[in-house]
């Protein structure tokens, strides 16, 4: 690094006005990339890792700005450029991919007019090869077919093709600098691997320099040079991406890193300070031996959607009557046992059928066929719509996603854990309630005193410990955990996951675990099922099928996962 | 249980921090909006910021209550008698004597303009209360349990919204026959189709709300879930649609009127009063048409305005 | 996009089932003599039986409800009492004067709308927002007889800039032979300037007053749904592309926002109509409000009804073209159907 770096940031601070007065977002930061280097910014939510990148291409808000620092990017100071200088950089010296593609890109124009509209802004191609061009930049970032897609619209698209396009449109003009800002979050880990392969490979062919803004230290090491961490608006630590996990520095980045799952780490493991141990030797004892009776069965399931009818208006009235399409089957006849004591994984990517039978097992929708054997008595005869009252909806709870979706606003923490025993649980007497609100919210440790507070007053994981609070409730045999972790930035989940480990064991639960994330399910399940259009591709303890995968569709979800560099 | 209690220390503090918190991790909006909405402490203070902060939604809340109180006490301490003519002194010029002039038949403007507001104002507030209700119920039932009661309620709204609203109220009040009862009923008619799909819109996005399902999952019926889980976080949107109605429904009832439907002369009634005046633009004699006029025009006014202001004070994220 | 056209006119079936129920309910079960309405409040007992008779009132109202649909399928609305003319003919030859009113009005508010919501969200807190802000309170809090009234006031009895409020045409002008029904095109058609200045001098503050009315709804929307277009995701991408700010407005942004806008037209168009009926009313506007209005008054029920069922077809009938328009505009609803 002798040449002077491409982008050097240096001493920026980043305001925002709000009703409380000015609030710095962004505070004396120094940030160098190098020309041809790629430079992770990880940092959890609040750290101020988009704010910088969007400080550089100077597209804050209308209530933010730079109110101190440089930013020179090939020696012209960004802070100060005027407006139509920094235009010209945009897009043609300086590239900007976002998360979310599919709402990146313009709804209402076809994909290739997209990637025109910037080559023609920056004068990289000419009415009459505008087409041409544009269909070559669809062709450098591999999607099949380009001259067809030239033509289509984001939303007949599907979320890896829409990322493809927002990447082909930032370097339309071939960029020196590609800011990409969480680009696969979101992204099913496969398609995650696809994006990042082609980032990489297309930068490092064209000598660019890349910044990718993550929360994923995961990703940001197995695909970075150099990694900058960030806490609330504060760079704590730079380091190349090799050392950043061999020998993390800042306490930050130490919590932040240990709290990442990854191969080799029991769940105790994640937790800062935390008396290390062997991590099965808590869990084996609990399951029951085979042979014995299973908690749940589950027997061939299916849950069938009628497909919307294709057959046009047009061709009813022509007579042309298309054959009748068979129901879309979101989960095709899958069967498995769950033992007493058992964390059972069920592993898929989106659309692969495991949020649907996860809400079959919970009786909240009900199946096409199969049967569901929970304790000796089939419950997916009896209709969700009754379920409410019958005596086995206690035993079995759910944990949801999104803690913040799944609390009533209006009700207090206390009134949300209270609503099951309300209902179910046969505690009378305001006191006695109180009583048990208050030993359920400090088994979870949720601080009793903040019972009393709304939704809106509690942080992402003291709600998610109120979602567990009311799902254990009744001392539930079986509790369904689908994603519980996923809202929450990574030093959270590590906490509620030992939680959740730590309250089976105690109240003696069963837990069917609902991810997508593998390295989450290995520290956490006995057993995983993996999951793949609504069918079951491979089955077998954790330490099996993670380890060593029969199906080749489980070794591509293991590959796909960055592997940082040990 | 030790560690766990460690680790409770260490988790970030609650809201405060994360309001501030420049972006979020599966962010959908741009991250500076975040900064815009801070939790509010209390309804109380929340809704003292925004009179403070905004003082036209201070001049509405202060021009409702004079309305109120002309409605409520109005008739009785005009100075005049409303009804009581007086061709002696017919199409004055406002004066001292009289604040707003008098008309063809030598009544007080002034008195009848302030009499006026009870009959306005309650057409209002009745047709917008009977709406309320049946609308309201409509659009959550056909929201929450979908199926036939959804395609039934959407079907009744749907031909409402055939007419142009006005019209319909005209055809209503023609049929059913001329009178204020009428006018309450044709009004509430022609709004119900905005309040069922509200209603309707609202709860169906929460049906399924994880809190919803969780409450499921507590084991409340489907009722208690409606009652419980949905009504009450509806009817802050329900409220704000109800002031914003209320301007509209005035609009609607002096509309009437002032075709000649509904109220009859002699009763005082801004738009019949308007409707009077009509003739006695053109030879100069403003003053029988203006204070009506505007005596409407300000209470509709402060209706819109007080909406905005309520929508304020229940959705701090909506406001612009 | 012809199949989405074709789908979309499957639809206003049902609505013009309900129109045509909803009106024949409105004057056959609902409380209240029909016949004693149609006969006038003068009319003999006898003469009421008569009518009863005439009109079928004595049949079942399954039967009612067929005789009136066939006579509809026939364009028959019955006949006006006060002008002693079949209905159809009446709103037949009054219709393009409200119809040529409304365009006006709408296009006026159009014209300033749409720029006044685009500018406010662009430059928001400026005091073209500002303005926006008063423009689309005060707009919708005007009750639309009152502003009417208050031009009339000002540009015809203070300043005399305008000629009295008496219709289309004044006394004296004459009357261009009647190719589309809109004074202003046949008159240029005609290649009468002197009779197109007259007439426009009659449109233009009943046009106005309309435009005020409707100006609201409109520039509130374009505001709102131009902010959060504005606020997008892909607004910032084209911006972080370097796109002019012409280009991430006009092209961009606008196309989008333009979404919310056009459904908004629906509603705008109810109100337009309805709020052409009073200001009809206010300028003695030769159209189907005033004739409506003035069957009221002599409680003429034919028209009334004949009019409810042509304003209520007319706005199925705009409600489509809205839906057809922004078909055209958004590729999602075109190419999904």
């Amino acid at each position: 690094m002798t040449s002077p770096p491409l982008l050097d940031i240096k001493n920026l601070t980043v305001e925002f006005a709000t009703r409380r007065g000015a609030v710095q977002a962004v505070k004396s930061i120094d940030i160098q990339v190098a020309k041809g280097e790629t430079v992770a910014i990880v940092g959890e939510s609040g750290s101020g890792k988009s704010v910088t990148s969007y400080a550089v291409v100077r597209i804050l808000d209308r209530a933010g700005r730079v109110a101190e620092g440089a930013i020179s990017f090939s020696g012209i100071d960004l802070v100060t450029a005027d407006e139509a200088q920094m235009r010209d950089l945009r897009g043609r010296e300086i590239s900007m991919i976002f998360q979310n593609p599919r709402a990146a890109l313009n709804p209402i124009r076809k994909v290739g007019r997209q990637i025109e509209d910037v080559l023609l802004q920056h004068v990289q191609a000419t009415r009459a090869t505008a087409r041409e061009k544009a269909i070559e930049a669809l062709t450098k970032v591999k999607i099949a077919r380009p001259e067809e897609r030239y033509d289509a619209y984001p939303f007949e698209l599907s979320g890896g093709m829409c990322q493809r396009v927002v990447i082909a449109l930032a370097l339309a003009c071939q960029p020196q600098l590609l800011i990409a800002d969480e680009p696969t979050t979101g992204l099913d880990v496969t398609t995650q691997k696809a994006v990042m392969d082609l980032i990489v490979e297309l930068t490092r062919e064209r000598g660019m320099s890349t910044i990718l803004i993550t929360h994923d230290l995961g990703l940001a090491a197995a695909y970075c040079d150099r990694v900058v961490v960030m806490e609330k608006g504060k760079v704590v630590e730079t380091a190349a991406a090799a050392d950043i996990f061999r020998n993390p520095q800042h306490p930050y980045t130490r919590k932040l890193m240990q709290a990442t799952p990854r191969i080799g780490m029991s769940l105790a493991d994640l937790l800062p300070d935390a008396p290390k141990g062997p991590p099965a030797e808590a869990k084996a004892p609990q399951v029951t031996p085979a042979g014995a009776e299973p908690l749940m069965r589950v027997e061939n399931l299916v849950k069938a959607y009628p497909r919307p009818s294709a057959g046009s208006f047009l061709a009813k009235f022509t007579g042309k009557v298309e054959p009748e399409k068979a129901a879309f089957r979101a989960v095709d006849g899958i069967s498995f046992t769950l033992a007493r004591g058992e964390t059972l994984g069920l592993v898929g990517e989106s659309g692969c059928g495991k949020s649907t039978t996860s809400m079959m097992i919970t009786r909240l929708i009900d199946p096409s066929g199969g049967r569901i054997v929970f304790d000796g008595a089939d419950i997916g005869a009896i209709p969700a719509k009754s379920f409410a009252v019958s005596p086995m909806r206690r035993r079995i709870q759910m944990v949801f996603q999104d803690p913040t979706d799944s609390l009533n606003p209006r009700f207090t923490a206390e009134r949300a854990i209270a609503d099951p025993i309300l209902r179910m649980g046969g505690i009378s007497g305001r006191d006695a309630l109180r009583a048990r609100c208050e030993e359920l919210a400090r088994l979870v440790g949720l601080p009793v005193e903040l019972i009393d507070r709304f939704p809106h007053q509690l942080s992402g994981g003291q709600k998610a410990r109120v979602g567990i609070a009311r799902a254990i409730a009744l001392d539930p045999d079986l509790v369904i955990l689908d994603e519980p972790t996923a809202a929450l930035d990574v030093s959270v989940q590590a906490v509620v996951l030992n939680l959740l480990e730590e309250l089976k064991g105690r109240l003696g639960m069963s837990y069917l675990f609902v991810s997508h994330d593998l390295n989450v399910v290995r520290l956490l399940c006995d057993r995983v099922i993996v999951m793949k259009t609504g069918a079951i591709v491979e089955e077998g303890t954790a330490e099996a099928v993670l380890g060593n995968p029969q199906a080749a569709y489980t070794r591509e979800l293991l590959t796909a996962i960055p592997h940082p560099p040990m | 249980m030790n560690d766990m209690s460690q680790i409770l220390k260490k988790e970030p503090e609650p809201a405060p921090g994360e309001a501030l918190s420049a972006e979020s991790l599966p962010a959908k909006s741009s991250p500076v909006l975040r900064f815009e909405a801070p939790p509010s402490t209390s309804l109380w203070a929340h809704a003292r910021y925004i009179v403070t902060e905004n003082p036209v939604t201070g001049l509405a809340f202060g021009l409702f209550a004079l309305i109120l109180l002309a409605a409520l006490i109005g008739p009785s301490i005009v100075p005049y008698d409303p009804l009581a003519s007086n061709t002696n002194a017919a199409l004055q010029a406002p004066s001292r004597a009289h604040w707003f002039g008098t008309d063809q038949l030598g009544r007080d403007i002034f008195s009848r303009v302030i009499a006026a507001t009870r009959l306005d104002f309650s057409i209002a507030v009745f047709s917008v209360a009977l709406v309320f209700v049946l609308g309201g119920l409509a659009g959550v039932m056909a929201g929450f349990f979908g199926g036939w009661v959804d395609k039934l309620v959407g079907r009744i709204a749907d031909t409402i919204m055939a007419f142009p609203l006005f019209v319909l109220a005209m055809g209503i009040v023609a049929a059913l026959g001329n009178s204020v009862t009428n006018i309450v009923l044709a009004t509430a008619i022609i709004n119900f189709p905005l309040y069922a799909r509200v209603a309707r819109a609202e709860a169906n996005v929460r049906r399924e709300a994880g809190f919803v399902q969780a409450a499921r999952l507590s084991g409340n019926s489907d009722w208690r879930l409606l009652l419980t889980q949905i009504l009450p976080n509806i009817m802050p949107i329900m409220a704000v649609q109800m002031s914003l109605t209320m301007g509209y429904a005035i609009l609607n009832a002096a509309g009437l009127s002032f075709i000649g439907l509904g109220v009859r002369p002699p009763t005082p009634e801004w738009g019949i009063m308007v409707a009077e005046g009509a003739s006695f633009i053109v030879s100069g004699e403003w003053w029988i048409a203006f204070f009506p006029g505007l005596a409407l025009m300000i209470a509709v006014f402060c209706f819109n305005l007080l909406g905005d202001g309520v929508r304020d004070l229940v959705d701090p994220q909506r406001r612009n | 996009m012809l199949k989405m056209i074709g789908q979309r006119l499957m639809t206003t079936i049902p609505s013009i089932i309900g129109v045509i129920i909803v009106t024949f309910l409105l004057t056959r079960v609902l409380p209240g003599d029909t016949a004693a309405y149609f006969a006038g409040p003068a009319a003999s007992p006898q003469a009421i039986a008569e009518i009863r008779g005439k009109l079928g009132l004595d049949q079942p109202l399954p039967v009612q409800f067929v005789s009136y649909v066939t006579a509809l399928l026939k364009g028959d609305l019955g006949q006006s009492l006060t002008t002693g003319q079949p209905v159809t003919r009446d709103i037949a030859a009054r219709l393009p004067a409200s119809a040529e009113l409304t365009l006006a009005g709408l296009i006026l508010a159009m014209a300033v709308a749409l720029p006044l919501g685009v500018l406010a969200a662009v430059k928001q807190g400026s005091w073209i927002d500002h303005l926006c802000r008063i423009v689309a309170t005060a707009g919708v809090s005007l009750p639309v007889f009152f502003t009417g009234l208050l031009l009339v006031y000002v540009f015809y009895f203070l300043l005399g800039w305008s000629p009295a409020p008496l219709g289309r045409l004044d006394v004296f002008a004459s009357e261009p032979p009647g190719v589309t029904g809109f004074l202003l095109i046949d008159m240029l058609l005609a290649r009468d300037l002197e009779g197109f200045r007259a007439a426009f001098s009659q449109l233009i503050l009943p046009a106005v007053t309309l435009a005020i009315f409707s100006l609201a709804p409109i520039t509130r929307m374009t505001r709102a749904s131009m902010l959060a277009v504005l606020g997008a995701d892909f607004v910032r991408t084209a911006r972080a592309s370097g796109l002019t700010n012409g280009k991430v407005i006009g092209t961009y942004a606008f196309r989008n926002a333009m979404l919310p806008v056009v459904t908004t037209l629906g509603m705008v168009f109810s109100f337009l109509l309805g709020a052409n009926v009073l200001v009809e009313k206010v300028f003695a506007w030769p159209g189907i409000g005033s004739y409506a209005v003035e069957a009221l008054i002599a409680s003429d029920y034919a028209p009334i009804q004949g009019f409810v069922l042509t304003m209520a077809v007319m706005y199925v009938a705009l409600n489509l073209m809205i839906d057809v328009l922004y078909g055209v505009i958004d590729p999602r609803v075109r190419l999904e159907g």
